[in-house]
């Protein structure tokens, strides 16, 4: 059998950790058996904003068979190191209480009843202050919660144009202006397994064990030296099996090992902590929702003459992730489109609300919604068809971007659009009735995208991501911080190393991402771990072929397997790792000050058609049909890449139609599963996925990266499907019954 | 303290044990009670009513169907008379949740809990239901109509269990309606929810019997409807009757799942539907 | 409370509180931590598990009521080493991703091709699995592999 590397990747090898998650054999960290473990619970602010002003104990609990922790008992800083060291771990006495739900005690106890019983029975007194609870407050600043002006972050981007008088000309001269305002909503990632953190505290050399549900080990780790007060030894961060993340699991985690940490030191037990679904819902981080007004402008001939944008989002109480995830919704926010002068102005404002954060997409989805609204807007304006415009002005090789940067390689704008071409077909008929006899209207949408691969600029010189690849007895390891969050890392760093090294994939063991054993190779998360990381290894696993077979060559063994010498050289000589640092491709000049430059190294590209039907008589949209294609550079594992699409696909159309966060008076007033859907198997339709390979030469094999473009463009599709279908424009999400009963001129 | 626990092996036993115990929670499938159930302090006891024999049946004769308060969803909606001459009834038992909540649901328990939003419980008003209710005093039949008296409030006394629903079958010349609106195509709760039996004499209404859910305090009878439609003739005259009178009768509210003004559209076009309009209700859509 | 109840075909004896949670009884008190809790309420499906012969929600169900009952969990779907259809259909058509969903799956899926719950040679097959399986929420996957693999399963036991 033909053992070359090209056979390994671009197979759909079955993934090597899924016989254990079907026999239940997979021990994610609540099933993890550790002998004397207490339970933790969280006490929380059920105000938005407020002064805590103490604790009153009920009397009546018999308080000797638990253990409380405050702010008090923090070890080190009580902040949780990030951007900023804004967010407050456990808010103290005399402190102020930011949002509902903030952390105000952790309690454990040998049961989860117990603790729960506990943390009833102990009670906060908050001063309450008028709170901050919406953007346009927050711009008012009717209350100053973040600095002078509420604003954590902002940037202003200009292309083609130096002053906004000289901007507003274009528009003055334009042939058709195009203006909307474009509100999304936030959503709750729900992953299925909820958040979960164990720590142990040895003290006999004051070493902090913390193991848990997570994206990125080295956040948490960074986090935990501030929070502890420790140095890079005194606390080992471990993944535990993670049963969904989306970007949930990137920052949050920190803030459960800091609680964890601090309660099992002070107990002097190891203590784990597993969210409720309902807590989990209502206290932890949602993709930030966000207000943007977008304006284009086309000459006669339908060119863009301008693009302005102004988006706003609510980055909830504290800066945490917010200026990354505007970042990246400003770098997008121009879309994939022809057009020589673009203004993008982006704030994120503070608001008592829990801070949003990281979900799949990370600003663009946000972003991308008002600009294929809009270009859908400018066809109809035109007259002109709605898929045929997109080919028209979008952006290839050698056309510039809204930041200056000039498209090269792997631009897969055109074959992602043939591709949706080629199945397409035609469009459903407008009118037609369902199996309640309600009449429907049917239409057709397009969204065409992109989303750039890794993180921004220079942001991977600075991460300087490390992964190592290891010859040892018993075959050949890779050790990086990369998770498996069920996208796949394990088997594709298997399928790249073994195909680097020449090898079976039996003989690669992934080794569980601990800060004890693994180097850092940056967070899971920015759709770059099989573009940075997998590359990395890749290289690792090349060169640490080559040493090894130069080195049987030296010793009398010219003919020997990569597969035997390295058993036999660490048979003799033990381990041998090769560790290599990621490098970015030559070139790439970007420039933080002015957010000009080559923002990405690369971009996917995707287009996705979506066939709704509009119940007349509920307002219930049905996806009848879903196209997506993508451009991935090369599918790795071609299976996984397509469930990696579908899921990412299914999140979006949710998104766009039945998912919600709803606050009242600044608490998640739908915190249970049952209020906060999501689509089950009967929501969701047989998914057309086609994978495009527009080969990356700076990725493994030529791989890009697919975890988070398919979140980016469907629900823009699905309103420009309803918009084809009803005559009207929705651009609020979600794209619920009441919305479309209310913009159809209800009967109320 | 734990909770105490029986498992009757008869009705009889059970209702004892009822008498003895009212503070007891009387449990079949769960799905109802058992919600959170690890936050929730032992009840005193269990009166533990999960395949008791006696209430697991369904019997159909030549005009009645009668319902066990054991018999579960599942059941329910695969029973060939149910699904043929009760079909509002299968059709409800086919969304309740899902699978596992379709396997353990029972009929006793959506009538015990008389939710507002129970998803069988318009049908059965439609359907004319009596409800079995027994007590060592005895045993006695209470039309659903008049079951619930408020808010999850029924005329179930303390010492009482439900032991069975008797639906006559109606004639197959009565058309038969029903249709639920979740939040989403399942394991939904109803924003709003409608059944219907439908008799015509020609193309004109002679009766009807008309339920709602989701849009009061209670599953209910729109008694306004069911005098308005009589004698107008099927299609958009009835429909038109039906949807004024939905519309002066019902207060529905807003809350997480929806809106007020959304619940009252759509019961007037799922009513309007039911009496056989034609096309589009709402003129306001384009092309 | 002593109660007796047959696991994964082996008699076995707790003694809790019957208000207990079978979820929790499974997962605490006889260490079958295959079964998971993802919502407490009915919602999600992760805690399915074939009860007498019907799969139900086991967070749901009070473990009194399990006395002299048979359930079987995803521990027991497996015969030895002989993963049931199912089991080895997700695997091959990339059905698992992060897996938590997935012993729910495994049991309600189980239960739809070993009981022929839809004739699937039927034009309609697809929609009325993910019928049958609405009751299990997957956020990782999109659905598709696993109805994919649904299909493919019923295929190998001849459905």
């Amino acid at each position: 059998m033909d053992r070359s590397p090209a056979l390994v990747v671009g197979a759909s090898l079955p993934r090597v950790d899924g016989v254990a998650k079907v026999t239940g054999k997979a021990r994610y960290l609540d099933d993890l058996d550790v002998a004397g473990v207490w339970h933790g619970v969280t006490v929380r602010s059920k105000v938005p904003h407020g002064v805590l002003e103490g604790f009153d104990r009920d009397p009546a609990f018999d308080w000797s068979q638990v253990v409380v922790a405050t702010a008090e008992d923090i070890p080190g800083a009580n902040s949780i190191r990030l951007i900023e060291d804004d967010q407050i771990a456990i808010v103290p006495v005399g402190g102020t209480v930011m949002h509902v739900d903030e952390a105000l005690a952790v309690i454990a106890a040998p049961t989860r009843a117990l603790a729960f019983a506990a943390a009833k029975a102990f009670k906060p007194r908050i001063k309450a202050l008028p709170a901050v609870l919406s953007i346009d407050d927050a711009l008012a600043v009717t209350q100053k919660i973040y600095g002078t002006d509420n604003v954590f972050k902002q940037f202003l981007i200009r292309k083609g144009h130096v002053s906004d008088a000289e901007f507003e000309t274009h528009f003055a001269r334009a042939a058709k202006v195009i203006e909307g305002t474009y509100v999304t909503s936030p959503q709750e990632q729900m992953y299925i397994e909820t958040q979960a953190m164990m720590a142990q505290y040895d003290e006999r050399d004051g070493t902090f064990f913390i193991t848990g549900s997570m994206q990125c080990p080295y956040y948490v780790h960074k986090a935990m030296k501030h929070f502890l007060g420790c140095d890079a030894d005194g606390v080992v961060i471990t993944q535990s099996v993670t049963g969904g993340g989306f970007g949930g699991k990137e920052e949050y985690p920190s803030m459960l090992a800091a609680h964890t940490a601090t309660i099992a030191k002070k107990a002097g037990k190891p203590v784990k902590i597993v969210y409720d679904r309902d807590e989990d819902i209502a206290a932890t981080t949602k993709r930030h929702p966000s207000r943007t007004h977008h304006r284009l402008a086309v000459d006669e001939q339908g060119e863009i003459l301008a693009i302005d944008v102004d988006v706003v989002m609510d980055g909830g109480a504290y800066l945490t992730l917010s200026p990354v995830v505007l970042s990246r919704g400003v770098l997008h926010a121009a879309g994939p489109y022809r057009c020589p002068v673009t203004r993008i102005r982006g704030r994120c404002v503070a608001t008592n609300y829990p801070p949003h954060g990281a979900f799949r997409g990370f600003g663009a989805p946000q972003t991308t919604f008002p600009y294929e609204r809009q270009i859908e807007k400018l066809a109809r304006a035109r007259g002109e068809d709605s898929f045929a415009i997109r080919r028209r002005l979008a952006l290839r090789a050698g056309d510039s971007t809204a930041t200056g940067q000039v498209l090269g390689l792997s631009v897969g704008s055109d074959e992602v659009l043939d591709a949706v071409a080629a199945v397409a077909g035609h469009p459903p008929e407008r009118d037609g009735s369902n199996s309640n006899g309600a009449p429907v209207k049917r239409g057709r949408g397009y969204a065409f995208y992109f989303h750039g691969a890794g993180f921004t600029g220079s942001g991977e010189q600075r991460l300087a991501g490390k992964a190592a690849v290891v010859a040892t007895t018993t075959g050949f390891e890779v050790r990086s911080s990369s998770t498996d969050i069920g996208q796949g890392v394990i088997t594709m760093f298997t399928q790249i190393a073994a195909g680097a090294l020449g090898v079976e994939a039996s003989r690669i063991t992934v080794v569980d991402p601990s800060t004890a054993h693994v180097p850092d190779s940056g967070p899971t998360v920015a759709s770059r771990t099989c573009m940075v990381v997998g590359g990395v290894i890749d290289r690792a696993g090349r060169a640490l072929r080559e040493r090894l077979e130069t080195w049987g060559r030296d010793h009398g063994m010219p003919g020997a397997s990569c597969d035997e010498l390295g058993v036999i050289y660490a048979t003799q000589h033990g381990e041998l790792a090769e560790t290599v640092t990621y490098e970015p491709p030559p070139g790439i000049q970007w420039d933080d000050l002015t957010y000009t430059g080559s923002a990405y190294p690369v971009f996917g590209w995707a287009c996705c058609l979506v066939d709704v039907s509009v119940d007349l008589d509920t307002y219930e949209i049905t996806i009848d049909r879903c196209v997506q294609a993508v451009d991935v550079g090369k599918a790795i594992n071609p299976n996984i890449v397509k469930g990696q699409i579908e899921g990412g696909t299914l999140q979006a159309l949710g998104w766009a139609v039945i998912e919600n966060v709803i606050y009242k008076d600044g608490r998640v007033w739908n915190a249970s599963m049952t209020n906060c859907i999501v689509p089950t198997f009967a929501d969701a339709p047989d998914l057309e996925t086609i994978i495009v390979e527009v080969p990356y030469p700076f990725g493994p094999s030529g791989a890009k990266g697919v975890g988070e473009i398919p979140m980016d463009g469907p629900a823009a599709a699905v309103a420009n499907a309803v918009h084809d279908a009803l005559g009207v424009a929705f651009d609020t999400l979600p794209l619920s019954p009441e919305s479309l009963a209310r913009g159809l001129g209800g009967a109320s | 303290m734990t909770a105490d626990y029986v498992r009757p092996r008869s009705i009889k036993e059970a209702l004892e044990v009822r008498a003895a115990h009212p503070d007891w929670m009387v449990l079949a499938g769960g799905t109802d009670h058992m919600v959170s159930a690890n936050h929730k302090s032992d009840p005193p006891g269990i009166l533990d009513l999960w395949r008791l024999e006696e209430l697991c049946f369904i019997r159909a004769d030549r005009d009645k169907v009668s319902i066990g308060a054991g018999a579960t969803w599942w059941e329910i909606q695969n029973h060939a008379v149910i699904g043929n001459r009760l079909t509002p009834l299968a059709a409800a038992a086919r969304e309740i949740g899902a699978l596992q909540i379709q396997a353990r649901g029972t009929l006793g328990g959506n009538v015990g809990t008389s939710s507002p939003v129970g998803d069988s419980l318009p049908a059965l008003l439609a359907l004319e239901a009596e409800i079995e209710v027994a007590s060592t005093r005895g045993r006695r039949r209470i039309n659903y109509a008049e079951y619930c008296t408020g808010y999850r409030t029924t005329k179930l006394a303390p010492d009482e269990l439900i032991v069975a629903a008797h639906l006559p079958l109606p004639e197959p010349t009565v058309s038969l309606v029903w249709r639920k609106v979740g939040t989403r195509r399942a394991q939904s709760i109803s924003k709003v929810m409608g059944a219907a039996a439908i008799t015509v004499s020609g193309d004109v209404v002679t009766s009807a019997r008309v339920a709602f859910g989701a849009i009061a305090d209670r599953p209910i009878r729109v008694t306004a409807i069911e005098e308005a439609v009589k004698g107008q003739r099927i299609g958009n005259q009835a429909a038109e009757a039906a949807r004024m009178a939905m519309r002066a009768s019902i207060k529905p509210i807003d809350d997480v799942r929806s809106t007020a003004s959304y619940r009252r559209e759509v019961a007037e076009n799922l009513v309007a539907r039911f009496f056989g309009q034609r096309g589009m209700i709402r003129r306001a859509v384009g092309p | 409370m002593k109660i007796a109840l047959e696991v994964n075909g082996k008699p076995v004896h707790v003694d809790v509180s019957p208000w207990k949670r079978l979820l929790d009884v499974l997962r605490e008190d006889l260490k079958l931590t295959g079964t998971k809790e993802g919502c407490g309420e009915g919602e999600c499906g992760a805690c399915s598990v074939n009860l007498d012969g019907e799969v139900v929600n086991s967070c749901l169900v009070a473990v009194g009521q399990c006395g002299g009952r048979k359930v079987t969990t995803v521990e027991g779907l497996a015969n030895g080493d002989i993963l049931h259809a199912v089991q080895k259909a997700l695997v091959a058509c990339g059905g698992a991703q992060c897996g938590i969903c997935t012993p729910g799956i495994a049991i309600c899926a189980s239960h739809v091709v070993d009981r022929g719950l839809v004739d699937f040679g039927d034009e309609h097959a697809r929609a009325r699995v993910r019928e049958l399986l609405a009751g299990n929420i997957c956020r990782c996957t999109g659905y598709q592999l696993i109805v994919d693999a649904v299909i493919a399963a019923a295929k190998e036991v001849g459905q």
